[in-house]
């Protein structure tokens, strides 16, 4: 037997990611209390390495290694640039935070850096194997993290529903996994279209793996009526966490669902794209109506967050390569949009208070002007009010669903954005007319944290004035 | 690329001015407000100069090119980006130069202004504004497509409104902003409906595309009503002048602009005479590849302009409010130059809007400091015997006026004189009359420009000016006012060769062979500037308007118990010439009126019943039921949630095995 050695290269990211995670995962149980924030620091740093080395090395050319396993393309090292960018952001966002919700530790970030190894690998991933892997490291990592908190029930509940829902989930991926092999015979992505392509494949088995596999993927990026998990997990997870989850995990299940239906199983498009139809009616109107009626802003962001997935999938559905660029770009700008609402959330709160009902923003005009005019840009873009980068995103996917030819769904995703910039704009009213019920002024502990929050809020603006730099992200490395 | 960022520079200079005064206006207080507005406007206004003199004198090629894509839908691009040539860098100067000389001046002015003195930053807002109207009226001029244009356009309109406003306790300034508002909603209407027209046939915004194919959309035709085939280029034409007679103030969308008047003066120079209401004339004359293709547009165009120019003339012989005299010989003057477009002398027009910007802005800032003098009367009856008081004013205010009535020599002469030459050269439908109309215009305006004069400075000293200490207004008020003498008196003499032999626009203007009324003109009648001036005093328009001083004189000098007879003997006459023509009451009876009976029944009728009532209600209520319910899902309960789960598992198989 001939034994080959795998060219490294194009995983380099991933190996050094892993290698430096590892070292500091020692490292952080033998520093002194005196260096605590010497992990934070680390961590920053190794993400900054990592997507350097991604950046430096950045390609338009698809390369596969290990045996055709892993491949890395201008879709994977995009979205892995994206998910480094989201993670210095919430981490820096979540320091804070930690320290205090009076439970600042290591291991927050440690896990952190694992998870995004394991979005890094899902997004590479060019087989079923790989694509487990990387999803298995990932959410191993999140489940620890909801976990943490070991002080708050709430935590500890979500944790729990969170780790049982998501076991019945990958056992019905997994499931999907192995009839797909049954009925094709291959693992990797490409061969496997090809076999389905020839037209060698039991249909009903086909069919069934396409369910069980559409399924575990629409858990994953909680879409209903697989979303039940979301809004208890984001509401009881502490907010740190939530910011977590909201935000860089959407692209690597995006990126998975994308090499799935549109790598592996473009001849399966008739089944899989009913499913997703399906799935993004009840997700846009779930999404529409539900946070009508929450009075929590986390649990009514898990709740708008359903809508945008349903929105996410219309640029899948539309099944060409501008349809799944259209997608990608409204992941991005999603996974951003959700980084600086969760993350205006974290930089608020303080020991014993967690800024997070919609009646602590009550009269956030008085008591933070500059702030409260941050939280409107973020409810304006999420609302997709233009010039914000909201509005083009929700244009990106309506066109390319239009263009396929689901006029109605276009028409009620349209009106489902309507009803729902209702609960969006509440917030704004909320803060802008109402009056507050504490005039003491808030702002966040440290000074940084108000100018990276604005950061990231003016960025919503000034992307929507210049759309086509998203834009084109998308549809370059896509169609 | 250096061109390029001196463009971006010109434009965003007065915009961080504005910025900086209107967020920041209480932390860097009013020195801080107007030295960083001064300071933007300035940058601007020396820029746009070595831009001038960089197109103008060393003719540098035109220079189109975009800023940034914006964005693109569907093949249509939406950019900023810069059209300049000899057309857009002449209006860069005018503006900037005027601006300057009027940010200048209104530290004199607002110092003064008693009736506004409260703890509310109004200095600086003040300040904020005019720089915001700068930036705006220069992405309007700058502009090389229609979105853009469209963008300034709507931005000098807001910051319009914002300064008729200004003074917003006051009752009167509330409802003339609001009319302002209004009257230029309906001409915008017609303006957006027109770049509607621009993008369904020719697909583009971009100007130099769309002149580009004008050519094979001559014969294309659009009907609105079976059986009537309208040119597509007519059409265009047209609307988009509506939208030029709402800002240029043509009838009878005039009606906006001697209320204006209740804004600040230095805001009456700057925005309504000098710049503003000039973006109508520049529109046209920047599209004028288009309006060159249609007869009818044209001759619509020089109908509307003579007849504004006649009447709005005549109403200001009634006026005694000193900014009303000022306000409609303004109107009148808008009428002379889109009689020139209507001529297709376009680049005469614009000579006129040059000219006219800054001989008028002068007689507004000098009308201003007259008011400055009398501590805020307006009153013309109250005034008198004032020019011994007030030398500065005095001769700053003559050489306006005599540059208004187009005194040989004057600036003014020469625009007005080759406007009259070029509509009577022209065979447009309607040219006949229109003549007809600007020479009686001409002695009209001589009539009432020293009417005006001569009862403010001359004659006896009223008894307001016996009792009160009047004295000239400080240096930040007088030093504009002797620059803007300046271009006022000399700037006609050098620019009017290349104006009539077509040089100066070359790049800028399109004329049709057989339209180029201008060519004749010059050819046949010019030898030099000068030989102009001195042939012009045997020349009709001169002998009208030096018998219309000489009538003012007589009338309001010599003989003052004749005018109030002539009141007397016919009352009637008196009365709809002090109405305005009764255009106010009608828009107050018809529009007004009709607009609250028709909004009340849309109102009571179809919005309560309807859709309050039967759409919204129903579909709140039942909107918020769906949420209660799709809430009571969730449950909590683990067990729940995976019956969930499996539920739409198996509800998916059957369906997709089904």
């Amino acid at each position: 037997m001939n034994f080959v050695i795998p060219s490294f290269t194009p995983a380099i990211p991933e190996i050094v990611l892993l290698t430096l995670t590892s070292l500091l995962l020692v490292a952080d149980t033998m520093w002194s209390k005196r260096y605590e924030f010497a992990t934070y620091y680390a961590t920053q740093v190794i993400l900054v390495i990592v997507g350097a080395l991604i950046l430096t090395s950045f390609t338009t050319e698809t390369v596969t290694t290990f045996d055709g396993s892993f491949v890395r393309d201008a879709f994977a090292d995009i979205l892995k640039l994206a998910i480094v960018v989201i993670s210095l952001g919430l981490f820096l966002f979540s320091k804070e935070y930690l320290l205090q919700a009076k439970f600042y530790r290591g291991e927050y970030f440690t896990l952190g850096l694992f998870s995004v190894l394991g979005m890094f690998v899902m997004v590479s991933a060019h087989n079923l194997i790989t694509l487990y892997l990387g999803l298995e490291i990932m959410s191993l990592a999140i489940y620890t993290m909801v976990a943490m908190r070991k002080d708050h029930s709430a935590a500890l509940e979500a944790a729990l529903k969170y780790f049982v829902l998501g076991a019945l989930a990958t056992g019905m991926l997994l499931y999907g996994f192995s009839m797909l092999y049954g009925a094709t015979g291959q693992v990797a992505f490409d061969a496997m279209a090809a076999v389905i392509d020839a037209g060698e494949v039991d249909h009903v088995v086909l069919s069934f793996a396409v369910v069980f596999i559409v399924i575990g993927l629409a858990f994953k990026l909680g879409a209903v009526p697989f979303h039940m998990w979301v809004p208890d997990v984001y509401h009881g997870a502490p907010t740190a966490v939530t910011l977590f989850i909201g935000t860089a995990p959407k692209i690597a299940a995006f990126a998975i669902l994308y090499r799935l239906l549109a790598e592996a199983l473009p001849g399966a498009v008739m089944d899989w794209q009913p499913l997703l139809v399906i799935l993004s009616v009840l997700s846009l109107l779930v999404g529409a109506l539900v946070p009508i009626v929450q009075n929590n802003l986390k649990r009514l962001l898990a709740y708008s967050g359903i809508g945008h997935i349903g929105f996410l999938m219309l640029g899948l559905i539309a099944a060409n390569p501008d349809g799944y660029a259209s997608a990608m770009v409204y992941t991005l700008i999603y996974a951003f949009m959700g980084l600086a609402a969760f993350g205006l959330i974290t930089v608020l709160a303080r020991t014993g208070h967690e800024f997070d009902r919609v009646d602590d923003f009550k009269g956030m005009n008085q008591r933070n002007p500059w702030l409260a005019l941050m939280m409107l840009f973020v409810m304006f873009s999420m609302a997709g009010i233009p010039p914000f980068i909201g509005f083009y995103a929700k244009v990106v996917v309506i066109e390319e669903v239009v263009q396929a030819g689901f006029v109605w769904l276009a028409v009620l995703a349209v009106v489902s954005a309507v009803i729902s910039a209702f609960y969006y704009l509440r917030v704004v009213k909320v803060m802008y007319f109402d009056a507050p019920q504490d005039t003491m002024k808030v702002e966040p502990v440290a000074r940084h944290l108000t100018w990276a929050i604005s950061l990231v809020a003016v960025a919503l603006l000034v992307f929507g004035l210049f759309p086509s730099w998203v834009i084109d992200l998308g549809y370059h490395s896509l169609s | 690329m250096m061109l390029k960022f001196i463009l971006t520079l010109i434009l965003l200079s007065p915009l961080f001015g504005a910025i900086a005064a209107g967020l920041f206006g209480r932390r860097i207080g009013r020195r801080g407000a107007h030295t960083v507005t001064i300071f933007g406007v300035a940058v601007s206004t020396v820029l746009s100069a070595y831009v001038f003199w960089l197109f103008v004198f060393q003719g540098h090629a035109v220079y189109n090119d975009a800023l940034y894509t914006w964005m693109v839908s569907d093949g249509l691009r939406f950019e900023i980006g810069y059209l300049i040539d000899s057309l857009s860098a002449t209006m860069m100067l005018v503006v900037t130069f005027v601006s300057l000389m009027v940010h200048i001046y209104t530290i004199g002015y607002m110092a003064h202004d008693e009736d506004y003195s409260h703890d509310n930053p109004y200095y600086q807002r003040f300040f904020s504004y005019i720089s915001l109207f700068t930036f705006s009226m220069l992405s309007l001029v700058m502009a090389n497509n229609f979105l853009q244009l469209f963008f300034g356009w709507e931005a000098v309109g807001l910051v319009s409104y914002l300064l008729i406003g200004f003074y917003m306790k006051r009752e009167s300034a509330i409802q003339a902003n609001l009319k302002a508002f209004l009257v230029n909603r309906v001409g915008d209407f017609g303006f957006i409906l027109g770049i509607a027209v621009v993008v369904m046939y020719f697909n583009t915004l971009d100007y130099q595309e769309f002149f580009n194919a004008l050519e094979s959309q001559v014969g294309t035709t659009m009907s609105f009503f079976p059986g009537m085939e309208w040119s597509v280029i007519t059409v265009l034409c047209l609307l988009l002048f509506i939208g030029a007679m709402g800002k240029s103030a043509q009838m009878p969308l005039h009606v906006w602009l001697p209320e204006s008047m209740e804004g600040p003066t230095p805001i009456s120079a700057l925005i309504h005479a000098a710049t503003m209401v000039t973006a109508g004339i520049f529109m046209v004359a920047r599209l004028s590849p288009a309006f060159e293709l249609s007869a009818v547009a044209l001759s619509t165009v020089l109908l509307v302009g003579a007849i504004t120019a006649f009447m709005m003339g005549v109403l200001g012989i009634v006026q005694t409010d000193i900014k009303r005299v000022v306000a409609y010989s303004t109107l009148s003057q808008l009428g002379y130059m889109v009689a020139a477009l209507g001529a297709s002398a376009y680049a005469v027009g614009m000579f006129h809007v040059l000219t006219h910007a800054f001989f008028k802005a002068l007689l507004f800032l000098a009308a201003g400091s007259v008011i400055i003098a009398m501590h805020h009367i307006q009153d013309i009856r109250q005034m008198g015997g004032m020019r011994k008081h007030m030398p500065i004013t005095y001769w700053s205010m003559l050489i306006g006026a005599l540059a208004l009535i187009g005194f040989p020599g004057f600036s003014g002469f020469f625009s007005k004189d080759s406007v009259l030459l070029a509509v009577g050269e022209t065979d447009v439908y309607g040219a006949g009359l229109a003549e007809v109309l600007l020479l009686i215009g001409v002695f009209v305006t001589a009539f009432y420009t020293f009417r005006m004069i001569f009862l403010v400075f001359h004659g006896e000293e009223s008894d307001y000016v016996k009792t009160h200490d009047i004295k000239e207004s400080p240096k930040v008020v007088t030093v504009p006012l002797i620059l803007l003498a300046i271009p006022a008196v000399f700037m006609g003499l050098p620019m009017v060769g290349p104006i009539l032999s077509g040089t100066y626009f070359a790049d800028a203007i399109t004329v049709l062979p057989q339209n180029d009324v201008l060519s004749t003109i010059y050819n046949d009648y010019f030898d030099s500037a000068i030989g102009m001036a001195l042939h012009g005093f045997v020349t009709p328009p001169v002998i009208l308007a030096l018998s219309g001083v000489f009538m003012a004189w007589l009338l309001y000098l010599k003989a003052p118990q004749i005018p109030s007879r002539i009141h007397a003997m016919c009352p009637r006459g008196y009365k709809m010439l002090a109405s305005g023509y009764g255009f106010d009451r009608f828009n107050e009876i018809v529009f007004e009126q009709g607009g609250r009976k028709l909004g009340d029944f849309f109102w009571r009728g179809i919005d309560v019943k309807v859709i309050d009532t039967g759409l919204v209600k129903n579909t709140f209520t039942s909107v918020a039921a769906a949420a209660g319910a799709l809430k009571q899902g969730q449950t909590g309960f683990l067990y729940h949630y995976a019956f969930v789960m499996i539920f739409g598992l198996l509800a998916m198989l059957v369906w997709v095995l089904w």
